[in-house]
């Protein structure tokens, strides 16, 4: 967990904590894992018998991968519509200005994806903003934060994870734009922090794999997903 | 769940497990946990004995072209903050400050790249003895009027997060490489957003955004081929999908070219940089 945030990990319920952790139960798991190498294939195994039982299946391959890209755009236009719809009080007019535009581009990915990916993508997610006061600046500007950082170490991390250069160079335009968005929305909260916590000491982004992203991300997404047969490698 | 984290549990109990599994797979782990671990000089050593073992022996030539690009390019930057950071009138304060993140953000992008390249036995480009940061006389006043030192910023920076899109091709499927690549890649994204919000605030370009609007926003018309290119920034069809009003949403061609970033590729990168003296 040393690349999560601090902040970010100590936002997440336990039980959120991962479609993988619903499944296996920490405790359970390292008793398996005590069994070496036999136990890591149960494991393996146990996971990829998950796709059978039930959640939004979203595939395997580069399809896979962009049906993830798909979930978390929609997940992030959903969010921003919220927030455009009813501002938070005080809002600056530079603000709704950048939120608006913000909201449009996650749009313009979300309905992307779902055309490129066709009959392959899935369906429309239920997302679950309890946990957001969308009348508080702080929170409405924080999760924002959250959902754009955590965006670029999403596509990040699962950019090695393309067979095709082409997809792979698609991710990377949006990488970019979400990196935009993660800045600017870090300067409204904080002048300077544009990197923040977000570089490691060689100034490189930090990136995510798509299970610790989809951990993070678990809280605000009610349809459950089954990520168990995304590549690993 | 981090896979790293999994295997630091497993291995507690099964010390053998990265045998196991994989012989590479412990390399790779050393190499993603060691960030705040391992001090900077000690990384050249970690990272030859990674890419060793990941590798078994020697890193494909095309790799090793990529880096030594991004290091060309990066080399510039960071000369060009530090030399603003010194000379040009950057208001005391957040602005000063901005800067000189920006410019040890690239300063540790060099020394990263320096010894990645080091370590797979290949020896860094060395920086340009001179650069010219007027480019040829156009930006004559680059170090002694901030407006046209933010002005070139946001064109360097935008001009290099299209340089590292434009060669992510070449490292498909390289988990180290790659994913170093797009992390600065995105690095550089935010030092443009950065500075594409400075020049709004501070009044220099009241309409400017963070993102990249229709084309050449930056209002410098010598650098209208920095936002040009075989895919200009203007584009508003990926991958055969027409962005602009996509499904009936209310998606302008702005909006369209906000959304997507586009690459330049090396020839394109290195024409537009060569009046500044980089190659």
């Amino acid at each position: 967990m040393n690349n999560l945030t601090k902040q970010e990990v100590q936002e997440l319920p336990e039980e959120s904590k991962g479609f993988l952790a619903s499944r296996v139960q920490r405790r359970s798991f390292l008793k398996y894992a005590g069994m070496s190498a036999v136990g890591i294939a149960l494991v393996a195994a146990g996971c990829k018998k998950d796709k059978q039982i039930e959640g939004v299946y979203l595939g395997s391959g580069d399809i896979g991968i962009l049906n993830y890209a798909y979930a978390l755009e929609q997940l992030e236009a959903a969010f921003y519509i919220q927030v455009v719809t009813s501002f938070y009080s005080g809002a600056s007019d530079d603000e709704k200005i950048f939120l608006t535009d913000i909201r449009d581009h996650e749009i313009a990915h979300r309905e992307f994806f779902k055309n490129a990916l066709g009959g392959s993508a899935i369906p429309s997610l239920e997302v679950d903003f309890s946990t957001i006061d969308f009348t508080s600046r702080a929170s409405v500007l924080g999760t924002a934060m959250a959902f754009e950082d955590l965006g670029v170490t999403a596509y990040d991390g699962a950019g090695y994870l393309f067979k095709s250069a082409d997809y792979l160079l698609l991710a990377g335009k949006i990488v970019s734009v979400e990196a935009r968005h993660a800045a600017l929305i870090r300067e409204l909260l904080s002048t300077n922090t544009f990197l923040g916590a977000e570089v490691d000491s060689n100034s490189v982004n930090i990136s995510r794999s798509p299970a610790e992203v989809l951990s993070a991300a678990g809280k605000y997404i009610k349809t459950k997903i089954n990520a168990g047969d995304l590549p690993t490698a | 769940m981090n896979f790293v984290n999994i295997l630091e549990e497993i291995e507690k109990v099964d010390g053998d497990v990265y045998e196991r599994l994989s012989p590479r797979r412990k390399a790779m782990k050393n190499f993603f946990s060691m960030g705040s671990k391992v001090a900077i000089a000690a990384l050249p050593l970690a990272l030859g004995s990674m890419f060793k073992k990941a590798y078994g022996q020697a890193v494909p030539q095309n790799i090793i072209d990529v880096l030594q690009y991004a290091l060309t390019l990066e080399h510039f930057e960071y000369r060009f903050y530090e030399r603003g950071s010194m000379l040009a009138p950057i208001p005391v304060g957040a602005d000063n400050a901005a800067i000189q993140i920006i410019r040890d953000s690239e300063g540790k992008h060099v020394n990263f790249l320096k010894s990645v390249i080091s370590s797979v036995g290949a020896t860094p480009v060395a920086e340009k003895v001179v650069y010219d940061f007027t480019a040829g006389g156009t930006f004559p006043t680059v170090f002694t009027d901030y407006a046209t030192f933010l002005a070139v910023a946001q064109v360097l920076e935008d001009t290099g997060v299209r340089a590292y899109k434009g060669r992510a091709g070449e490292l498909l499927g390289q988990k180290v490489f790659l994913t170093a690549a797009l992390g600065i890649h995105a690095v550089e994204a935010r030092h443009a957003a950065k500075i594409r919000s400075m020049r709004r605030m501070n009044g220099h370009a009241p309409l400017l955004k963070s993102y990249i609007t229709g084309g050449n926003d930056s209002g410098v018309p010598a650098a209208n081929g920095n936002y040009g290119g075989s895919t200009p920034e203007g584009n508003v069809v990926q991958a055969g999908i027409t962005i602009t009003g996509i499904n009936g949403q209310t998606i302008s061609a702005n909006t369209a070219t906000e959304a997507f970033d586009e690459a330049l590729t090396a020839a394109e990168v290195l024409a537009l940089v060569a009046p500044f003296g980089v190659s």
